[in-house]
């Protein structure tokens, strides 16, 4: 986020920049705060139909997706730390290999639900209508959280993939690299939410 | 004082030509003051239909019975007035339109941290504000619910629900940006020698705000997320028909619209602080009080929420625990009432209509806060909950807070902003005339609410009638002079007036510079040598 004004100087601040990532990046943990409260509460509530609907969830499914991003941040770090050793070759291959990774996860994500669906389980299904109270608010969480989450996987993979591109370009380099640094941030906390989510539902007892 | 410097080299940032001529040069501009001032514009417009809403409203509630309007019309009028007031005018409200113009310069620097972000969260809101009101002219009319939009009706009513929620989750995105924006602007852009306890006190209170926007507006966002998924997918998060509790609907929401309550007020407070001091021609009384209460303001606001459900279904310790927090509230707000009174002590007062603004602030502020109490303590709050005590409570607090500092805020800056002076006595009078039109039209209302007179029907019973003449009149009076205080800045800005660059005797540094100030601001980056308030 360097910051071109139609001021006559051009003005660059880099702390600035990560500061306000950081700042985003509390933003978001509320966002999926709010969440996490709800999914609380409704745990709370429906303890034997939460436990028995997350039978439902198939558990490799969501360890192999959280292998998956743990080390696509392990390539965002390394590429970041490349970056800043001016090793212009490794970081793109890094940030390819995590965009790539990113896809894998999503493509996961997409039999995983589809798998859903097809059993006629999705949000507004007749199927849905008819499950008890807690289930269905297990299932309504489920999609609504890891949803959003996918959401911000996407997110995610535009600002990598815009950082890739300015990297290729040499716009971003190793004395300028605020940007695929703020990005690999993002990408972290999108990782930590997973961390999050998958015991949540797939693995709590 | 006041005279008059020639800065012919540079050109203002009102007249400067960059890249874009004309309209297309402002909404292309990332100029902190530029976008500051197309937030005013926009802003003041939806207030005033704001404005329009309410005094029809007032109208329909002259006399008992249908006069204007149905119970549905009724109800859909005061759904978009308060969403109009509220995320239009009021969260916005200060920091946004003054923060923007002046926060870089009061720190001696040329922009905030991100101005292109700046100019982002501009459009954001400008794209929310549309989606919230055309939610009531698309679909199947106007919300209905109440700017809260409770559980479980706001997920039944076929009205624009969904629009009105996505709207408010579009204008907290915004809001969020801007605090962010704000706060990076005053950790990394301050001039040298302008320490932490040298920024001016509207600052502090701007960083008391910009946390509350990070830190509770995300709960609020997703809260709205949610009930755009329920009622479109049929989830069933908050319906108790589908296992969802409603009461958890009002804890997000309050979670984030109580302290949103301190996004409205503690710029609105930093504002009146400033003209206290310009106009009593003396160094603040405890610097470090006020800005310990702005950041204690900001922190315990945060844990309050529960005020607003008394009577929905808790547990007794919850509520005399949120009842005891919500005291906690009052103390910082009165440090800051009583460091204003202290500052005019003894200060050589400067009897122009800004400090009058700021003196009618104090007035209502009180008159709003002691009703708070009233209102946060448990067994009186359930004799007047949902009745016209609250609203006139929270029209003292949120139009005789915020609505007042902002205009108090814009006599002060105005000559600042376009280089022009008004017409003080025409302001006076107009100021003398809403703030009569203000008492008469909300103090009635806590009368009312003691008699048990419900807030948000059309109709009412004829033993409120009095009461509620006296109010609607007031209401005329209000916009009688609301009009007055308008025409005469409009004509100012029309060239009636000299350039003037520091008409007060203002000592924070946007007064050291040129009206209307240059592109850049400074014509070189200052250096600060002294405290905030130098009055010798």
């Amino acid at each position: 986020m360097e910051t071109t004004t139609h001021h006559e100087d051009l003005h660059r601040d880099d702390t600035a920049s990560k500061l306000g990532m950081w700042l985003f990046i509390f933003t978001e943990i509320l966002l999926f705060g709010g969440m996490f409260i709800v999914y609380s509460v409704y745990r709370y509530k429906n303890p034997v139909a939460f436990h028995i609907a997350h039978e439902e969830l198939s558990i490799p499914m969501g360890f192999i997706n959280t292998v998956i991003l743990l080390i696509s941040s392990a390539t965002v770090a390394i590429s970041i730390s490349s970056i800043q050793k001016g090793d212009r070759k490794l970081t793109i291959r890094m940030l390819v290999v995590t965009l790539l990774l990113a896809l894998t996860f999503l493509i996961n994500k997409y039999f995983e639900w589809g798998a859903k669906f097809e059993h006629g389980m999705y949000p507004g299904s007749d199927l849905m209508a008819n499950l008890s109270h807690g289930d269905m608010l297990f299932f309504s969480l489920y999609f609504f959280m890891t949803g959003l989450h996918a959401v911000h996987i996407i997110v995610g993979m535009i600002l990598l993939g815009v950082s890739l591109y300015k990297v290729q370009k040499g716009l971003v380099h190793s004395t300028r690299f605020a940007l695929l640094e703020n990005s690999g941030l993002y990408w972290h906390l999108v990782d930590l939410i997973w961390i999050f989510l998958f015991p949540l539902f797939y693995l709590i007892h | 004082m006041a005279e008059h410097t020639e800065h012919k080299h540079e050109p203002n940032y009102l007249e400067y030509q960059g890249k874009y001529k004309g309209l297309l040069g402002w909404l292309t501009s990332t100029d902190h003051k530029r976008i500051g001032l197309m937030y005013f514009y926009a802003m003041m417009t939806f207030f005033l239909s704001g404005v329009v809403m309410g005094l029809l409203m007032k109208l329909e509630l002259i006399a008992p019975g249908e006069q204007l309007m149905g119970a549905q019309t009724y109800n859909g009028l005061f759904t978009v007035h308060g969403l109009t007031m509220i995320f239009l005018f009021v969260i916005p409200g200060v920091a946004a339109v003054f923060g923007n113009l002046f926060l870089p310069i009061m720190i001696g620097a040329k922009d905030v941290s991100f101005p292109r972000l700046n100019l982002f969260s501009w459009y954001l809101y400008m794209i929310g504000a549309m989606v919230v009101l055309g939610s009531q002219f698309i679909g199947d009319g106007p919300p209905d619910t109440g700017w809260t939009f409770y559980a479980p009706y706001s997920l039944k009513t076929n009205t624009n629900v969904v629009f009105a929620v996505t709207g408010a989750f579009i204008l907290g995105f915004s809001s969020i940006l801007t605090g962010l924006n704000f706060i990076v602007t005053m950790h990394r852009l301050r001039a040298p020698g302008m320490g932490w306890m040298r920024m001016p006190l509207f600052c502090w209170t701007l960083y008391g705000t910009g946390w509350i926007q990070l830190l509770a507006t995300p709960v609020v966002g997703i809260t709205f997320l949610m009930v755009v998924a329920e009622r479109t997918l049929g989830i069933g998060f908050f319906d108790p028909a589908l296992g969802g509790d409603p009461i958890l609907y009002q804890h997000l929401f309050w979670i984030y619209s109580h302290p949103a309550v301190y996004i409205m007020i503690l710029p609105a407070m930093g504002a009146i602080t400033e003209i206290v001091i310009t106009f009593s021609r003396k160094t603040v009384f405890g610097y470090t009080a006020m800005v310990i209460s702005s950041m204690a303001i900001a922190f315990v606001g945060y844990f309050v929420w529960g005020h607003h459900m008394y009577t929905s279904g808790m547990s007794s310790t919850a509520r005399w625990v949120f009842s005891f927090i919500t005291f906690l509230v009052a103390i910082p707000s009165a440090i800051k009432v009583f460091n204003w009174t202290a500052t005019l002590y003894k200060g050589s007062i400067n009897l122009q209509t800004p400090f009058f603004w700021a003196i009618g602030f104090i007035f209502v502020f009180m008159i709003g806060g002691f009703s708070g109490l009233v209102l946060g303590s448990l067994a009186t709050d359930i004799h007047v909950h949902d009745t016209a005590f609250v609203v006139a409570h929270f029209h003292y607090i949120v139009f005789g807070g915020t609505g007042f500092a902002f205009f108090a805020a814009l006599h002060y800056w105005y000559p600042k902003i376009y280089g022009k002076v008004y017409n003080g006595k025409v302001a006076n009078i107009g100021l003398v005339i809403f703030f009569t039109g203000f008492n008469l039209l909300y103090f009635p209302m806590f009368v009312l609410g003691i008699m048990g007179m419900p807030r948000r029907y059309y109709d009412y019973l004829p033993m409120f009638h009095t009461p509620n003449i006296i109010s609607t009149v007031g209401s005329w009076i209000l916009a009688i002079g609301l009009i007055i205080v308008i025409v005469n800045l409009l004509r100012a800005r029309k060239g009636s007036g000299k350039e003037i660059d520091n008409p007060w005797d203002g000592r924070t540094l946007e007064w050291s510079i040129a009206s209307p100030p240059i592109v850049e601001n400074f014509e070189e980056v200052p250096t600060v040598d002294h405290e905030a308030y130098d009055y010798k």
